[in-house]
């Protein structure tokens, strides 16, 4: 089953052709990861496939849903309902967490679950203290964002993506803004998701965990897929020129 | 006239100088934030209307605008003027006010970073929700010490009903001047003006540190 089907995905903004023709599927369970140089369109891929940009041309479609599609020359987005069981379908961790600082971490955690999903109280804070077991912060409930290391908070933002119950997770170089020492505890929890079949899209400059964690590697470079396939093929024999121009600098 | 009969006829004005104080803020506090909401919107006409509101208030003299609200409506359409000081007041004072928490708001709010926007966008927050929950608890405590120097400015900014002829503290203390030529009045005054700013100083530093929990 096919989670997400990005097709023929176009953005501009102004005269600046971003995204030109991206179509990408993702099947469950699977893991794909995306790589390519600064400004080749990585985060505005993300942000359309996550509702946070409009796209200018292709279509959207969570688990046979469609959620934009182009009419006429126009896009159309689904109705205000269907939207609603489609930003259920997924979930997405930022490169700076933006967790809710006047928010402690359960708070942060259980509001969206008890709020928007209307969950019955106890059973979501029973999954937050789940979940935070499983990030090895358990004790840390009760603690503010500010009081938590970089890595305790992409870990406390992935809890509060979890919460929700999506099909599948994006992550937008979770750990870039993070010190090196702590970039491996998160790479060390995507891991575990993946080795429990989290469908999940992950834009990353770890060459290495890439081609360790993904299923599907996808190679971009202005606004265009160049390369794309099984992880080893593109990161150890790519074939195309700006692949291998791009991957030689992680060497 | 003894200094206590000039203290005992001024706190007489008092209630008054707390009724304006109160009541602006009441009105202005939420009016301020639909102002800045205009201010920010995405229809340009709309945008320069509160722009020009914003300008203009905080552009002329409270005093003058005292005197339009409570005269304006007998020059213009020849409406009576009404013996009841305290609505032009209150509406003065309140439409000059929301001007200044106007912009306070909406520099509070431009300052929030488009993340919060974006992760509570991402989980599924309504923009009521958003603005209610996350964007608005930040902003309060962001823009907490500039609306503490408003509200200073407010308690003392009240001596500005007597354009009204309106029988607040200053006003009375001023008579007693007149009638008893003394220096007095303006004394017990200030000193009045003085306790009430400590309480405003005491009350907003306690709900500062009530937001000190999170950074
Ligand atoms: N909101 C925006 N307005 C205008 N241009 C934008 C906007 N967001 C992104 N761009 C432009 O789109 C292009 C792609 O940006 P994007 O952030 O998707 O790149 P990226 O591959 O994620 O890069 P990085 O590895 O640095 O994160 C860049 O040229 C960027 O300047
Ligand atoms: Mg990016």
């Amino acid at each position: 089953m096919n989670i997400l089907e990005i097709r023929h995905c176009r953005k501009r903004f102004d005269q600046n052709e971003v995204l030109k023709d991206i179509s990408l599927t993702v099947e469950q369970g699977k893991v794909v990861s995306i790589i390519g140089p600064s400004g080749s369109g990585k985060s505005t891929l993300l942000r359309c496939a996550t509702l946070l940009e409009k796209m200018d041309g292709g279509e959207l479609i969570y688990i046979g849903k469609k959620a934009v599609w182009e009419e006429n020359g126009r896009m159309v987005s689904a109705s205000a309902s269907d939207m609603k069981d489609i930003r259920g379908c997924f979930g997405l961790v930022f490169q700076n967490f933006n967790l809710f600082p006047h928010y402690s971490v359960m708070k942060n955690i259980t509001e969206a679950p008890i709020l928007i999903q209307k969950r019955e109280r106890d059973e979501v804070f029973e999954t937050a203290k789940t979940l935070l077991r499983k990030m090895g912060l358990e004790d840390r409930g009760d603690a503010y964002p500010y009081q938590l290391s970089g890595g305790q908070q992409q870990r406390v933002s992935i809890a509060r993506a979890l919460a929700l119950r999506p099909k599948m997770l994006f992550f937008d170089e979770p750990t870039s803004a993070l010190d090196p020492e702590l970039t491996g505890e998160i790479l060390k929890v995507i891991r575990d998701l993946a080795m429990e079949h989290m469908t999940m899209v992950i834009v990353t400059h770890e060459m290495a965990f890439a081609r360790d964690v993904s299923d599907h590697v996808i190679f971009m470079d202005e606004g265009v897929i160049v390369e794309e396939g099984a992880p080893n093929e593109i990161i150890n024999h790519p074939t195309q020129q700006r692949t291998i121009q791009f991957l030689s600098r992680f060497n | 006239m003894t200094i206590q009969a000039m203290i005992l006829k001024m706190s007489e004005g008092l209630g008054r100088t707390l009724s304006i104080f109160g009541l602006t803020l009441l009105f202005s506090l939420p009016l301020g934030l639909v102002v800045a909401f205009l201010r920010m919107s995405k229809i340009k006409p709309v945008r320069a209307i509160a722009k020009v509101y914003i300008s203009i208030l905080r552009g002329t003299p409270l005093m003058l605008q005292l005197l339009v609200v409570a005269y304006g409506p007998f020059y213009l359409f020849g409406m009576g003027v009404s013996r009841n000081k305290l609505v032009p007041i209150i509406i003065g004072f309140s439409l000059n006010y929301a001007a200044y928490f106007a912009e306070i708001y909406r520099g509070g709010i431009e300052s929030m970073s488009i993340g919060q926007y974006e992760a509570a966008a991402v989980l599924g927050y309504s923009r009521m929700q958003t603005f209610m929950r996350i964007i608005l608890p930040q902003v309060i405590k962001r823009i907490l010490p500039s609306v503490t120097n408003e509200v200073i400015t407010l308690v003392k900014d009240t001596s500005m009903a007597f354009t009204l002829a309106y029988q607040e503290m200053f006003s009375i203390g001023k008579q007693i001047a007149n009638s008893t030529t003394s220096f007095m009045p303006f004394v017990i005054a200030g000193v009045f003006y003085y306790i009430m700013n400590m309480v405003v100083a005491v009350g907003m530093s306690k709900i500062e540190n009530s937001m000190n929990y999170y950074r």
